[in-house]
């Protein structure tokens, strides 16, 4: 060993000193959960959502695969015939009884992959909270969306303004499996309150991402991909910049809410006063 | 004891003892004991905020402005949980070991000079609890005092894991004493007296009068190393190992005795901080812009600045630093540091008779530090050869020829 790597080995004893005073600046990991909500991936698994038509019709049509499949035995159905006079679903039977035990599932979509009428969707509510078995049972009551074609809001559940998205029901629990044939081809059929939803992008290369209204996964989640996936341009030097600028303009939105939250509040005392 | 050997002490009874004296007396420690009390709660909240910002996490922030509350709500929940004592401890000693363990940490504090002399109703008040003249022998001893603290808690607990702890306890504690006695005995040698003030008093003025400089860096740096050991903070935490030992001595202890614990480790950290600071960094010396009223306030100033930077100090070891295994952290004890700590202590007595003698003990010791180094490396080749290594436990040796005979492949040692 050369006195230059004896010296270094030496030296490396100071490493943790360095290593902790630079962590005294960097950016801190946690996330205060109540206070901020971090922004979910775009396949999270929520609590279930069952969709209706846009004409108001359940797609429930009480086949009963979603049970068959469901490796948990969280979910249990009973069809039944659509009453003539007025029907239920536009099939011949309808979905009667609809029960999902949360205290079983474990959020697997895999009923979702079974639905063949995308009845039953995943929300990206995660929520839970019950203080007995009764409550994690959810029916049809609960799990129904309602008039608008929102998922119910249950009392336990904390919904912020500007998470639409991310509450309604609208889910596919895989992605299109890459076939280029599918790519921008819609699959599924109309939802009560937001219409024909927009085709996922698939995998291919030529992907649209604008008429598909997909973000590339590698925006999504940069911090999970490998250095060789992350585009150049949001690395190094450039990659600052951007991510300077995207913080600059999270500040000035917090700015701009801070600013209106005390004009509201001035114009509150003024009211009182 | 008569007012006369008292006044040897401080200024305080120059005047004999009266009631007044009596009241300012009670005021200091009452004041003192606030202030130590106070500090353990920010120690412990500034420990946990400094370590989380060296991990980049956040750490408490829900109880009060930046979660300065957090060690109070931890208190009180402590002191409200239900107290356990093992079916196997020894009741009486389970229960003491906790006071044994905080006292000594609070009466540390007492001989430690945290400012000036202050007149008030023409009296000159030391700003510190006392001013025996045994002064730096009760640190001595009231560290000594913590051992059994920790060491009985171990023990009592009738349980292996802290009965290992305490064992690590009473070793590590007592060979690092070693080399912290011997270091004190500089600063004794060079001062000329044990009183923790005139220690102060004989650094002041000037920063090359600090005990740091005038007795060669080597002093203090070992003085800082017994005192991790001492207080049994990392890396050298042994004895509350939570990888190896559970929880170390307090495994067995909840509620209201875990939390005095707790409150002893963090006192330990900021007395001794200010013992570092007392012996080798001043003490409340420093520079005075000032005038009379800076005298005052800005000795208390720079005591606190200091023993803050030591606290940090402590806090960044633990942040960068893994724990040392135990036999590597005795052999930096005995090996290293009490060698070490007994030369410099020779070469500091010989240049204060005169250069000459400071000359010859100085290459004395240098000869007898690599005769030391030389023997620890043949003692060193000696644990590491073949030899040296036992058989692994547990499994008997067997004979070439009973193997052949068992196994299937050669018949030819076993049957004829």
């Amino acid at each position: 060993m050369s006195i230059q790597e004896t010296v270094k080995k030496k030296l490396s004893f100071f490493g943790g000193f360095v290593l902790t005073t630079k962590h005294l600046t960097r950016p801190r990991v946690t996330r205060e959960y109540p206070l901020e909500k971090k922004p979910k991936q775009p396949r999270q698994h929520g609590r279930h959502v069952l969709n209706r038509y846009e004409d108001g019709m359940e797609k429930c049509i009480g086949c009963e695969l979603c049970a068959g499949v469901c490796p948990a035995d969280c979910i249990y159905v009973r069809g039944l015939d659509n009453p003539p006079d007025h029907p239920v679903s536009p099939g011949e039977r309808y979905g009667y009884v609809y029960e999902i035990n949360y205290l079983r599932c474990i959020h697997c979509d895999l009923c979702v992959e079974a639905c063949p009428t995308q009845a039953i969707t995943e929300s990206k509510l995660f929520e839970y909270s019950f203080t007995n078995r009764n409550d994690a049972i959810y029916t049809k009551a609960e799990l129904l969306v309602d008039d608008n074609g929102m998922p119910q809001k249950l009392p336990w559940e904390d919904w912020r303004e500007g998470e639409d998205l991310m509450i309604s029901g609208w889910m596919r629990a895989t992605s299109p499996a890459g076939n280029a044939d599918f790519e921008g081809v819609v699959q599924w059929a109309g939802e009560l309150g937001y219409g024909v939803r927009a085709p996922e992008g698939g995998q291919s290369g030529l992907r649209d991402d604008e008429a598909t209204h997909t973000k590339p996964i590698r925006e999504v989640m940069e911090g999970h991909l490998l250095a060789k996936d992350i585009p150049a341009a949001h690395k190094g030097m450039q990659g600052r910049i951007w991510r300077a600028k995207i913080s600059g303009e999270r500040n000035k939105a917090k700015i701009e809410a801070l600013k209106t939250r005390r004009k509201v509040a001035k114009a509150k005392k003024k009211t009182a006063s | 004891m008569t007012p006369a050997l008292l006044a040897a002490g401080d200024p305080l009874y120059a005047a004999g003892l009266n009631w007044i004296t009596l009241v300012i007396i009670v005021i200091k420690i009452i004041f003192s004991f606030a202030v130590c009390m106070g500090a353990v709660t920010l120690m412990i909240w500034f420990e946990r905020k400094v370590i989380s910002d060296m991990q980049s996490r956040i750490g408490p922030n829900r109880a009060g402005p930046f979660g300065l509350l957090q060690t109070l709500a931890d208190g009180i929940k402590l002191f409200f949980k239900e107290d356990l004592i093992p079916g196997q401890a020894d009741r009486f000693v389970f229960k003491l070991a906790p006071y044994l363990s905080v006292v000594p940490a609070l009466v540390i504090f007492a001989v430690v000079p945290f400012g000036g002399v202050v007149t008030i109703a023409g009296r000159s008040i030391d700003l510190q609890v006392a001013d025996p003249p045994i002064g730096i022998l009760l640190v001595l001893a009231m560290s000594a005092i913590g051992v059994y603290g920790i060491m009985l808690a171990g023990w009592a607990s009738g349980s292996k894991y802290p009965l290992l702890s305490g064992v690590r306890a009473s070793a590590q504690m007592i060979s690092y004493e070693a080399a912290l006695g011997m270091t004190v005995v500089t600063v004794v040698m060079m001062t000329g007296s044990l009183s923790t003030r005139s220690i102060v008093n004989s650094q002041a003025g000037a920063i090359w009068h600090w005990n740091l400089i005038r007795l060669g860096f080597v002093p203090a740096i070992i003085f800082i190393i017994a005192v991790i050991a001492e207080t049994n903070r990392p890396p050298f935490d042994v004895v509350e190992a939570e990888s190896e030992l559970v929880g170390g001595f307090n495994t067995e202890y909840s509620s209201i005795r875990f939390a005095l614990f707790y409150l002893a480790e963090f006192m330990n950290t900021i007395t001794m901080s200010a013992v570092i600071v007392t012996l080798f960094f001043g003490g409340p010396d420093g520079y005075n812009p000032f005038g009379h009223y800076g005298s005052i306030f800005m000795p208390i100033v720079w005591f606190l600045g200091k023993t803050v930077a030591f606290c940090y100090f402590f806090v960044w070891l633990r942040g960068a630093l893994p724990r040392m295994r135990y036999d590597k952290l005795m052999d930096l004890g005995w090996k290293r540091l009490i060698p070490a700590s007994l030369g410099w202590l020779l070469i500091v007595a010989g240049f204060m008779v005169n250069g000459w003698w400071g000359v010859g003990l100085a290459l004395a010791v240098i000869a007898g530090g690599l005769g030391l180094a030389r023997a620890f490396s043949i003692g060193g080749d000696l644990e590491s050869r073949d030899q040296a290594v036992l058989p692994p436990v547990g499994r008997r040796p067997i004979s070439p020829r009973l193997l052949r005979r068992l196994s299937d492949g050669d018949t030819k040692g076993g049957e004829q």
